[in-house]
């Protein structure tokens, strides 16, 4: 990790002879103030030391613009919906300041040969130096042809890109652990960034989508500071260090052992604990309770619906998004029934035997 | 497959249906175990009564020996209410078996039943230190028996520690809780937790059996 982009000279070797950030934003109009409140905003969510804002700030002023090539693979677009749809223009939108988007389906002007055409320049010019953002898994059965860009199969344009990238950002939970492609029965051998790449620094920012301030603040982060601390599942810890669980307003309705028990119920109506209609807080690792969503408006437990734990691995495939975490998957009623009769079987077996061994014994003492 | 995963998965459904073979084939093959021809004459019509009773006198002991045995009754009875409480009263307990039973009660609050979960754990260990410092208790137990203690207090610390959220990762400390309680499924058929279930039948046909003869027990 220690290779990529580490400091502002670094950085400033990472790109051409381009002008500044500072020179460029000061050309669109956006003021140092409206600058300073997005690195306050990131370095604050990111919990950092209150100087990093400071810092990241003259940092990124003086940053030429870092070429980075988005691949979306197996996805919905929810994610780089998630990045861009905000209701007005927000602190969001500036990361696009920041970075110059060399190659992104959904947001670039030129399409087919010369889209291609401005990914490969994009690689050719900034070898080694790039920043290769994936959203979307990868399929990988019968050789990944189950999803082609411009004839090439997503599984080779991944190996391909990921060679000359300084570092990889899987954003949402299909790049980052293979998400709903890789639902069971996984028909198309779905796989995350992860799996496939090795040797290559991997920031994993998962989420069905990931907030948008989350992947703003983790990219700034890598501008300026470089790699954040990851866990071990590869995310920043910044921002799924806590369980949604830990920072829940809801979390004092947990600890009295006041739950609703339905979506429309008295319960619900009075806000308590949504953790026995299914609510995965407790086991998911992400900022929504904090940063929340829609210009920190509200995020799904607030709306009133449990978390159905999307920033975690195999999300999709644990037991139902209304099964509460104890009461797991422990088969079925049928099930049991059988288990109780086989039981019983085998103890009336037992006892038959040991009423003729009982009788054989006292026929030979007689 | 996560540790949470497996504990809420594989584990919980082969425990499970352990739980449920052992239990039923205890039961069978003791309730049906044949039944020697007793050629004494019975001093009584009927041994229902004494049946009954002696399954319910056995709740408290002989005034002779109440006040030798009151530390250890009171030990005993505060581990059992307190399972009893931790087991059953506790929301996320309920929610399990109104899952799979369709039942359904109100549980106590979070903080509460970690009351009785800590009562409870230290009530085992009193007991322990009890089976370990007592000569007579010592001499007769088995290693089964501490595997019993063992296997039915890691339960209980586990899920104050996950109710706590002390120890690591609340993912990995419920999965760690799960796993402890489908260790419990697994060894309780076939160890003396049995007595769960047994003790009913057996103190009956103890009164059965004694009533037959006219001792009052």
């Amino acid at each position: 990790m220690s290779e990529l982009i580490k400091n502002k000279d670094q950085l400033e070797a990472n790109s051409g002879n381009e002008e500044t950030l500072s020179q460029s934003l000061l050309k669109q109009g956006i003021s140092r103030r409206t600058f300073m409140k997005f690195c306050t905003t990131v370095t604050s969510a990111m919990a950092l030391a209150p100087a990093s804002a400071i810092l990241m700030a003259e940092t990124l002023a003086q940053t030429r613009r870092q070429s980075v090539i988005w691949l979306s693979f197996q996805e919905c677009t929810g994610c780089t919906e998630s990045l861009t749809r905000s209701h007005k223009p927000t602190i969001e939108s500036l990361i696009f300041d920041f970075i110059s988007l060399d190659y992104h389906h959904t947001l670039q002007a030129a399409a087919g040969h010369a889209a291609e055409e401005a990914r490969e320049t994009a690689m050719k010019d900034n070898w080694g130096k790039y920043i290769l953002i994936v959203d979307g898994s990868i399929p990988t059965k019968d050789d990944g042809v189950y999803s082609t860009i411009a004839g090439i199969t997503n599984l080779s344009m991944l190996e391909e890109v990921s060679k000359g990238a300084a570092a990889i950002v899987s954003v949402g939970t299909c790049a980052a652990f293979g998400g709903l492609p890789k639902a069971d029965p996984n028909p198309t051998g779905a796989k995350s960034v992860s799996e496939i790449i090795k040797g290559k620094p991997i920031i994993n920012i998962p989420g069905c989508p990931p907030i948008p301030v989350v992947i703003t603040g983790v990219l700034a982060h890598v501008l300026t500071f470089g790699i954040p601390d990851l866990d071990d599942k590869g995310r920043p810890k910044a921002f799924y260090g806590e369980s949604i669980h830990d920072r829940c307003y809801r979390r004092p309705f947990y600890d009295q052992g006041l739950f609703a028990k339905g979506f429309d119920d008295e319960g619900a109506r009075k806000g308590w604990c949504l953790y026995e209609v299914g609510c995965k807080g407790p086991v998911t690792h992400n900022a929504c309770a904090t940063t929340k969503w829609n210009n920190g408006t509200s995020f799904p437990i607030q709306a009133g619906h449990g978390c159905i734990g999307c920033s975690e691995p195999d999300f999709w495939d644990k037991g139902g998004f209304y099964k509460s975490l104890p009461q797991g998957q422990w088969g079925s009623a049928e099930g049991i029934a059988a288990a109780a009769v086989a039981g019983a079987a085998i103890g009336i077996g037992a006892a038959a035997m040991a009423k003729s061994h009982q009788k054989t014994s006292g026929e030979e003492s007689s | 497959m996560s540790l949470l995963d497996f504990a809420r998965g594989p584990a919980m459904q082969w425990s499970l249906i352990i739980l449920v073979v052992g239990v039923t084939w205890r039961l069978f093959g003791a309730l049906l175990l044949m039944k020697k021809k007793d050629l004494s004459k019975a001093k009584v019509e009927s041994t229902t009564g004494a049946s009954i009773s002696t399954v319910f006198n056995r709740f408290w002991p002989k005034p002779q020996f109440a006040a030798q045995m009151s530390i250890t009754l009171l030990l005993a009875y505060t581990m059992h209410i307190g399972l009893f409480v931790v087991v059953f009263l506790f929301s996320p307990h309920i929610t399990l078996i109104t899952d799979m039973t369709g039942l359904s009660w109100s549980g106590l609050s979070g903080g509460v039943v970690m009351f009785f979960g800590a009562i409870t754990l230290a009530s085992m260990i009193a007991l322990l230190i009890r089976r370990l410092t007592s000569p007579v208790l010592k001499m007769i137990s088995t290693p089964g028996d501490y595997i019993s203690w063992l296997i039915t207090a890691l339960p209980v610390l586990t899920g104050l520690m996950a109710h706590a959220h002390f120890g690591g990762p609340y993912e990995t400390v419920l999965a760690i809780h799960m796993l402890t309680v489908e260790l419990l499924f697994i060894w309780f058929p076939f160890s003396k937790l049995m007595h769960a279930f047994l003790f009913i039948p057996s103190r009956a046909k103890l009164g059965a059996v004694f009533g037959r003869r006219g001792v009052k027990i």
